[in-house]
């Protein structure tokens, strides 16, 4: 709704911005009434933040608890394993830029980018002292070389190695969880030591790749001809949609243990990764459903007049279109699902969010004036602002791809 | 081309490539594991529960729950019953939600309308706005909220708004309505408004059809019942001489207010996360639903020497609306059931009571049953109300 102007610009750079100030700030008198007031307001609470910003200081706060922050209470001798992964997740990514350009490509390079400036700001950061071998600036740094050298490699090999590619994304989560859990020859670091940004990572990647496959059940169930299996479906979802996600995590906490047979151990991580998958399957049905619906029918028509049988059809004529076409929809679910893990806080587990409330009520910074619950709080706000919106983005960004493809 | 007679082919299918007979045997097989599934986990959970000694047993909610709840609509204390206290939490979700909502829409329509703004700053503005509350979880935003309102002052060093609000770390304190001597009688009024005002409504109405011509009926009632009950209000004063409903100003006593009503600190905190977090989802459907509407409508409008106010009235917005309903009541629902992070921030409200009652009695099974059969029933009365409110607004097409 942005008025372009008809008559010929100005050339003098005054008038140019004289021109663009009373066309968007002063075209009316309510909108300049609005402007001075926005400008008012800005001020005072720009003022008001920056000199907190550049004043206050809490961050000491955040700084010397930075491990806590993003491992937990993982065993320090033992970081190394997720340093190991990020490098391994860092590789894949550089390789992925390399070979698929565009979108990718741009993810590849911010990634670079977000951990060179990690890795140049942790040289200030106070050294605990726990891990002498591989400080965090130089592990930080070697990733970012590693996105690079991904990269260069990847433009070099390109389509030879996509399907190399794929199967490797595919076997990280597996390879990752066998990782850091331990288990062949590596000891074993038990669920309850997670904590942080990586819980919060293991719980939405979890969530996110273990829901996907139940979700897409799902919804080819519900567009089922088979009135036992569809209204199973429909009670599933509607049943799941209707109610919060706290009381699903509750239910796993307090339920499926009594669920399982005595024998059957299953720690609180796995419980809520049990509820996140659940939860988030229902919400990915409806998603994938409206992928279907959206369809023509004479895709569906076509395929059976070549003789598919209706497996076939699904598989490879609906399906992939389908899921083709919701992808921004699915990203802008593991958006929230990614959101969504912080509620793990509430039965008690300690992730991103958790932690963050555990620095700030730590007894050392009693004394602090007004305490550091802003500092901290900041600091995992800007961590999930960053995910989130670079998920965000990405999936404007294969929107608009797309819509230009249809076209 | 020679073919089989159709009864002869169909003869020769074998049962097993029927697809009608496997498609009876898949769900049976379906079912027959469901059901199996679902009874291995039952009979797990039962024999857990026999061996613990807590089997399903819905009589405490007859017996007295012995917990304070900081703030109820209604009456309470510790002395009722579980099933009472539940009932406490389920008016307290039901407050949030509604209070939440009807906040949430208002400024999430200011949102919506500020990102179509001419103007560069509110545009601007309002999309930093969505940007940062979006990307941020609920649950973070609420603590914030949280901590900040108990940052505020002590009650006896309120920050001071006017005289109207004010603040301090135990909530708010704003200015509210109090009854006069001569409220009953003003009801009395307002009904012979309400009543007036029908009254008027359906005479247009018939008047319309008479005529065969539409006008205004809805706006000219609507007057006249809040003029009856203007009238009423003047005429109460005179006689009794106390107005029927005054302002109520808190004051500050020594450590209290006297008068206004004071909300507290985790309600407010609930409520302005939900709403704040909310209302962007909102504007995000508002801002969409106006674009949605076909531009020609615009032009034709303007064509037709409508101002740009009624073309946004009467040409864009009953079309935006219709868009609009379905994803906001999705919203809706969300925040009915985001008001269970209360259990976060200390509000009572179902989860929190359900909470609490589970930690004392030990009934997990009755209690998560209770609790998502109330959430369901929220879910699907609103989506029922809303799912009426959407066809009748629907276009009605030959």
């Amino acid at each position: 709704m942005t008025t372009e102007s008809a008559h010929a610009r100005p050339t003098n750079p005054a008038m140019v911005i004289w021109d663009w100030l009373r066309q968007n700030l002063f075209n009316t008198w309510y909108n300049s009434i609005i402007s001075v007031l926005i400008v008012a307001l800005l001020f005072q609470l720009l003022s008001t933040f920056l000199g907190w910003l550049l004043t206050t200081q809490g961050w000491v706060a955040v700084l010397k608890n930075l491990r806590l922050l993003f491992v937990g209470r993982y065993p320090a001798d033992q970081v190394w394993r997720i340093e190991l992964v990020v490098a391994m997740i860092a590789l894949l990514v550089g390789l992925s830029g390399g070979v698929w350009k565009g979108i990718v490509r741009n993810l590849a390079t911010g990634f670079g980018l977000i951990l060179s400036v990690l890795g140049l700001l942790a040289f200030t950061f106070p050294n605990d002292g726990l891990n002498p071998f591989i400080t965090p600036p130089i592990f930080l740094l070697g990733s970012a070389a590693l996105v690079a050298l991904g990269v260069w490699g990847g433009s070099r090999l390109a389509e030879a190695a996509r399907i190399p590619l794929l199967i490797s994304w595919v076997l990280l989560y597996p390879i990752a969880i066998l990782i850091i859990r331990g288990g062949v020859g590596l000891p074993i670091v038990e669920t309850n030591l997670w904590g942080g940004l990586l819980l919060t990572m293991i719980l939405s990647s979890s969530g996110i790749i273990l829901s996907f496959p139940l979700g897409v059940l799902l919804a080819l169930g519900r567009r089922s001809n088979l009135p036992i299996i569809k209204g199973f479906c429909v009670a599933y979802i509607e049943l799941i949609r209707g109610v919060p996600l706290v009381t699903v995590l509750f239910m796993a906490q307090l339920m499926l243990p009594l669920f399982l047979p005595d024998q059957v151990r299953i720690d609180s991580v796995l419980r809520a990764m049990v509820a996140v998958t659940l939860f988030s399957a229902a919400y990915l049905a409806e998603n994938v459903r409206g992928g279907l619906q959206s369809l023509p029918r004479g895709q569906t028509e076509a395929a059976r007049a070549l003789g598919l049988n209706p497996v076939q059809t699904t598989l490879l004529i609906t399906l992939p279109q389908a899921l083709r076409a919701v992808i921004p929809v699915l990203v802008g679910q593991f958006i929230s699902l990614f959101k969504d893990t912080s509620l793990v806080v509430i039965v008690g587990l300690i992730d991103l969010l958790g932690i963050a409330r555990t620095i700030y009520s730590q007894a050392e910074w009693k004394d602090f004036t007004g305490g550091v619950w802003r500092e901290t709080l900041l600091v995992v706000a800007l961590i999930y602002w960053i995910f989130s919106f670079t998920m965000s983005r990405t999936s404007k960004k294969i929107e608009e791809k797309m819509s230009v493809g249809y076209r | 081309m020679s073919v089989a007679p159709p009864s002869q082919q169909q003869a020769r299918i074998p049962f097993y490539r029927d697809t009608r007979i496997i498609a009876v045997l898949l769900q049976i097989i379906f079912l027959f594991v469901v059901v199996g599934f679902i009874w291995f986990l039952y009979s797990n959970m039962m024999a857990g529960l026999r061996r613990s000694n807590l089997l399903p047993n819905y009589s405490f909610l007859s017996q007295p729950a012995g917990f304070p709840i900081s703030e109820s609509p209604i009456p309470y204390d510790p002395g009722r019953t579980y099933g009472y206290a539940f009932i406490i939490g389920v008016l307290n979700t039901l407050r949030v939600s509604v209070i939440g909502v009807v906040l949430a829409t208002i400024l999430g329509v200011i949102i919506g309308i500020s990102r179509l703004s001419s103007n560069w700053l509110l545009r601007s503005v309002a999309t930093g706005y969505v940007e940062l509350v979006r990307n941020i979880p609920l649950l973070l935003q609420l603590f914030f909220w949280m901590i900040m309102s108990q940052a505020f002052p002590r009650i006896q060093d309120s920050i001071n708004l006017g005289g109207l609000l004010y603040l301090h770390n135990r909530g708010v304190t704003l200015t509210w309505m109090r009854e006069g001597s001569s409220f009953g009688a003003w009801l009395i009024w307002i009904g012979i408004g309400g009543l007036a005002g029908v009254i008027l409504y359906i005479a247009r109405r018939i008047q319309f059809v008479r005529r065969d011509r539409p006008g205004v009926a809805l706006p000219w009632a609507l007057l006249l019942a809040a003029g009856v009950a203007l009238v009423g209000f003047i005429i109460l004063r005179i006689s009794s001489g106390t107005w029927p409903l005054a302002l109520d100003i808190p004051e500050l006593q020594r450590f209290s207010f006297q008068g206004g009503i004071t909300i507290t600190t985790n309600f407010a905190a609930l409520i302005m996360g939900l709403v704040i977090y909310t209302a962007v989802y909102i504007g995000e459907i508002v801002r969409s639903g106006i674009q949605a509407v076909n531009k020609g409508q615009r032009e034709a409008a303007r064509a037709l020497g409508l101002t740009p106010g009624q073309t946004l009235r009467l040409v864009i917005f009953p079309q935006a609306l219709r868009i609009m309903i379905p994803p906001m009541t999705s919203q809706y629902l969300n925040l009915t059931k985001n008001s269970s992070l209360a259990v976060a921030i200390g509000f009572p409200d179902l989860f929190s009571v359900a909470g609490t009652t589970l930690n004392q009695t030990g009934q997990t099974v009755p209690v998560m049953l209770i609790v998502m059969l109330s959430y369901l029933s929220v879910s699907l009365v609103t989506s029922l109300l809303m799912n009426w409110y959407n066809k009748r607004i629907q276009l009605v097409e030959r």
